[in-house]
C-alpha cells in the first residue's frame, strides 16, 4: 500500500515541524517520496497531517466484560478518534496475569487490522496485591510494562519487591498513586462539594502520600516508572522534585482532570463519578499548567466504557468511567488554546511523548516511522453525544459540549482504517 | 445549573434539600405549617387537601419516627398512603433503584416520600418521575433530611420568633449528619448571623467553614451564650474505631449537661432530631428539663410534612 498525503498542514510534534506539504507511506513506513504511482491519494488541503494519536490508558473491556464494550466497538471509537496507538490497562476480567491471555487479546486486536494496542500485564496475579506476575513470559507475550490499573496494593512489601523484580530486568512499572486506606469508602474529592453534597471524600494526601512512597522506593530500586493519572497540584508538584532529582519517572493526567473539577459534580451527576476523582479548581489548573510545562508528560483519555445501568444510580453507587477515545483530539485541542500552545506542543501530548513512555517508534512523522496518521480539522465543530459516539461506552461528562476538532482520516501502517 | 427543585415557574415541585431554595419558598412552608398546627390540635384533624391522591412512603432505610409522622401528615391530608420497606423487598432481589420507582410510577402515585442510605438518591428520582409526580426526601446518606431541617427551623421560630438575632450552636456528629447540613443551610437562608458547628476535628468535614458556620472544639467556649442547643444523635457504630475512642469520653467533651448548659442564654432552647442517647449526647436533666423542646419538634414535624406535601402536590 502506498499513501500519498497532499497538501496537509504537516504537524511533526517530535521535531517540532509544522508547515504545509505532502506525506509519504510505503510498505508501512513513512518515505521520503514514492517511486512508483500511490495506491491512494488523499487531500488534505486545509487540513492538520500530525502522528497518529498514542493514548496510553484505554480499557478495551475484553476479555469478561463484554456487555460494556466489545474490541470491536472500541477499535472502531479509537480510529474514529485519530487514535493509532493505545495501552491497555490489565483490569479486565480474567485480568492480563496470564501469557494466554495476552496472546489472544493481542491477536484478536490484529485481526480487526486498526490501532496498533499494546498490553499492561498485570503486577500481581489476579491483580491482588500478594504474588508477582510471570513479568518475563508476559513481556515475551507481548506486555509492554506492568500495572495495578485501580486495584490496591495496600502491601509496601509487595510493591517494593515488585519494582525491585522490574527493574532488575529493565521492565517498566505503570501505577496510580492512591493510598488505600486512606481512601477508603470515599467517591468524591475531600473539599467543599464533597461537605455539602454528603458524600464520603478523598483526601488530596490520599495520592501524594502513596506517591511519596512509591518515590522513595523508585529512589531504593531504581525501577522505571510511570505514574499514571495524577490528580492533585500536590502530587504534580512532587513529581517536579523528583524529575529534577532525575528519577526514573513519567506521569500522565486524564483529559477529564485538566478540564474538570469536583464543582462540576453538580447536583450529583454521576457522569463525573471518576478514579481518581474530580479535584478542586486549584488542582486541575495545576495539572494543566504542569501539562504545559512538561513535568506532567502526556495526557490520556482513561477511556473507560461503562453502560447506563452502570450510570442510572446514585453517585456513590455508580460505576466510576467514561468514555474517552472520541475526546482526545478535540480536549487536548482545548487545553493547548487554554494554555496558548502552538499545535506541535498541544500534540506531543498525545504523540511524541507517550511514545516515548511506551518505548515505541511511532508518534512522529520521519522517514522510517510507522505509517500512523491522524487527518483532522483542528475548527471543525464536534459535537458530543451518544448518537455520535462509536465507543459503546456512551456516558461521559461532556455529554452536550460542543468542541473543536474533528478527525477526518486514520492511517495505520498506511492503511486508511477511518474516513470521517 | 438548574435547580432540581423547582418547577419552571420557580414553584417547589420536589423538596429534594433546603440548599438552594428561596427565602420566599422556605417562609411559605413555616407559615403554611403554622396553619395546619391549629388542624393537628382539633377533634378532627383532617383537612381535604390531597383527597384522592397517594403517597407512597419508599424507605430504603429503616426509619419509624420519620415514616409515621410522614404517613400521620398524608392522612391527615386525606391522602392514601402506601408504606414500603425497601430495605427488605426488592432491593435484596436486585431491582434497581429506577425499576423500583418506575413499577410503583404505574400504580399511579402523586409524591414519593424517599429515604436512602446514598447522597442524592432523590435528585436520581426527581430526574425520572413523571411531571405531575413528586419527590420529597425523608433523608439521603449524610447529604440532606430537608423536612427535619424545616420542623427545627419551625420550632426555633416558634420559641424566638426573629431569626435574625440568633446564634444556634450545632452540637456532635457533623460529618455524618444531614440533620445538621439541612439546618445549617436553613439557618443560613433565614439570616441567622452566627451558626456555631461543636465538634472533634474526626466528626467535622473537610472545609464545614464552607457552609457558612463558625467551628469550634471547645463545647464550653461554643455555648457561650446561645440561643439555640441542637443536639444530634451520635450513633453507636462511631464508637470504638479511629473517629472516636468511646461514649464515655465523648459525654465527657461533648455531652450537654446542665453544668455546660449554663453557659448559654438564660432562655437557651435545646433541640434534638431523635431518637436520643442519653449519658452520651445529652443527659436525662437536660433532655427532660425545662429548656428541652424535643418533644414539641416531633408534634411540629407533622404540620411540617403537612405543608411540604400540600405545597408540591399544589404546584
Amino acid at each position: 500500500m502506498r499513501l500519498h498525503v497532499k497538501n496537509g498542514r504537516v504537524v511533526d510534534p517530535a521535531t517540532g515541524r509544522d508547515a504545509l506539504g505532502d506525506v509519504f507511506v510505503a510498505e508501512g513506513r513513512i518515505v521520503d517520496g514514492l517511486r512508483d504511482q500511490p495506491d491512494k491519494v488523499i487531500d488534505a488541503k486545509g487540513l492538520v497531517v500530525a502522528p497518529g494519536f498514542i493514548d496510553l490508558s484505554v480499557r478495551l473491556r475484553e476479555p469478561g466484560q463484554e456487555h460494556k464494550a466489545t474490541l470491536e466497538s472500541e477499535m472502531a471509537a479509537a480510529v474514529a478518534g485519530g487514535v493509532t496507538s493505545l495501552a491497555c490497562p490489565p483490569d479486565t476480567d480474567p485480568p492480563l496475569d496470564e501469557p494466554g491471555l495476552v496472546d489472544m487479546l493481542r491477536r484478536r486486536a490484529k485481526a480487526l487490522t486498526r490501532a496498533r494496542v499494546y498490553p499492561i500485564g498485570a503486577l500481581t496475579v489476579k491483580l491482588e496485591g500478594k504474588s508477582l506476575t510471570e513479568m518475563g513470559q508476559l513481556t515475551e507475550a507481548g506486555c509492554v510494562a506492568f500495572s495495578q490499573a485501580n486495584a490496591p496494593l495496600a502491601d509496601t512489601q509487595v510493591l517494593w519487591r515488585g519494582l525491585q523484580y522490574a527493574a532488575t530486568f529493565g521492565y517498566p512499572v505503570w501505577l496510580r498513586a492512591e493510598d488505600v486506606w486512606l481512601a477508603k469508602g470515599g467517591v468524591a474529592h475531600d473539599g467543599e462539594t464533597a461537605t455539602r453534597l454528603g458524600l464520603p471524600g478523598i483526601p488530596s494526601f490520599a495520592e501524594t502520600v502513596a506517591l511519596a512512597t512509591i518515590l522513595e522506593l523508585v529512589r531504593a530500586t531504581g525501577a522505571s516508572v510511570h505514574l499514571c493519572r495524577l490528580s492533585t497540584a500536590g502530587a504534580v508538584e512532587l513529581v517536579r522534585r523528583a524529575k529534577a532529582e532525575r528519577l526514573p519517572v513519567t506521569c500522565d493526567v486524564a483529559i477529564h482532570h485538566i478540564h474538570l473539577c469536583d464543582l462540576d459534580i453538580g447536583y450529583f451527576d454521576p457522569q463525573c463519578r471518576l478514579e481518581p476523582p474530580l479535584r478542586s479548581q486549584r488542582d486541575r489548573d495545576a495539572l494543566a499548567r504542569g501539562l504545559a510545562e512538561g513535568i506532567v508528560d502526556c495526557m490520556c483519555s482513561d477511556h473507560t466504557p461503562v453502560d447506563d445501568d452502570g450510570k442510572h444510580l446514585p453517585f456513590a453507587e455508580a460505576e466510576p468511567g467514561a468514555t474517552g477515545l472520541e475526546l482526545l483530539l478535540p480536549l487536548a485541542l482545548k487545553w493547548g488554546a487554554a494554555q496558548k500552545l502552538a499545535l506541535p506542543a498541544t500534540l506531543a501530548r498525545i504523540t511524541s511523548a507517550p511514545a516515548k513512555i511506551l518505548g515505541v517508534a511511532s508518534g512522529r512523522i520521519a522517514p522510517g516511522a510507522p505509517g500512523d496518521l491522524a487527518i483532522f480539522d483542528p475548527q471543525a465543530a464536534v459535537r458530543i453525544a451518544p448518537g455520535s459516539l462509536k465507543s459503546q461506552g456512551k456516558n461521559t461528562p461532556f455529554l452536550g459540549y460542543e468542541l473543536a476538532g474533528r478527525v477526518k482520516y486514520t492511517v495505520v501502517a498506511g492503511n486508511v482504517v477511518y474516513e470521517g | 445549573m438548574n435547580n432540581p427543585q423547582l418547577n419552571a415557574n420557580g414553584e417547589l415541585q420536589h423538596l429534594l434539600s433546603i440548599e438552594g431554595l428561596p427565602r420566599e419558598i422556605v417562609t411559605q412552608i413555616l407559615d403554611t405549617a403554622e396553619s395546619f398546627a391549629g388542624v393537628t390540635e382539633r377533634e378532627v384533624k383532617k383537612v381535604p387537601l390531597l383527597r384522592g391522591k397517594s403517597v407512597f412512603n419508599l424507605f430504603f432505610e429503616p426509619s419509624t419516627r420519620t415514616r409515621t409522622t410522614f404517613e400521620i401528615a398524608a392522612k391527615r391530608l386525606s391522602a392514601d398512603v402506601i408504606n414500603l420497606n425497601i430495605a427488605i423487598s426488592s432491593q435484596t432481589k436486585g431491582e434497581s433503584l429506577l425499576d423500583t420507582v418506575a413499577n410503583l410510577s404505574a400504580m399511579q402515585a402523586d409524591i414519593f416520600v424517599v429515604r436512602h442510605n446514598s447522597s442524592g438518591a432523590p435528585f436520581l428520582i426527581a430526574r425520572h418521575v413523571k411531571p405531575h409526580e413528586h419527590v420529597v426526601n425523608a433523608g439521603d446518606g449524610r447529604h440532606a433530611h430537608p423536612t427535619q431541617g424545616l420542623l427545627d427551623l419551625f420550632t426555633i421560630r416558634h420559641y424566638k420568633k426573629d431569626f435574625s438575632r440568633l446564634t444556634v450552636a450545632i452540637v456532635g456528629d457533623i460529618l455524618h449528619s444531614r440533620v445538621a447540613r439541612s439546618l445549617i443551610h436553613g439557618l443560613t437562608t433565614l439570616g441567622v448571623p452566627e451558626v456555631r458547628v461543636i465538634a472533634p476535628q474526626t466528626l467535622l468535614p473537610t472545609g464545614v467553614e464552607a457552609l457558612g458556620v463558625r467551628v469550634f472544639h471547645d463545647m464550653r467556649e461554643g455555648l457561650r451564650g446561645v440561643d439555640v442547643v441542637v443536639m444530634l444523635r451520635l450513633q453507636n457504630e462511631r464508637m470504638g474505631g479511629a473517629l472516636l475512642p468511646s461514649a464515655q469520653e465523648f459525654n465527657k467533651h461533648y455531652g450537654l449537661t446542665a453544668d455546660k448548659l449554663a453557659l448559654a442564654n438564660p432562655d437557651a432552647i435545646v433541640m434534638h432530631p431523635g431518637p436520643m442517647n442519653r449519658g452520651v449526647e445529652i443527659d436525662s436533666s437536660v433532655a427532660d428539663g425545662p429548656h428541652s423542646v424535643i418533644l414539641p419538634q416531633v408534634t411540629f414535624g407533622i404540620a411540617v410534612r403537612m405543608a411540604v406535601m400540600s405545597i408540591v402536590a399544589g404546584n
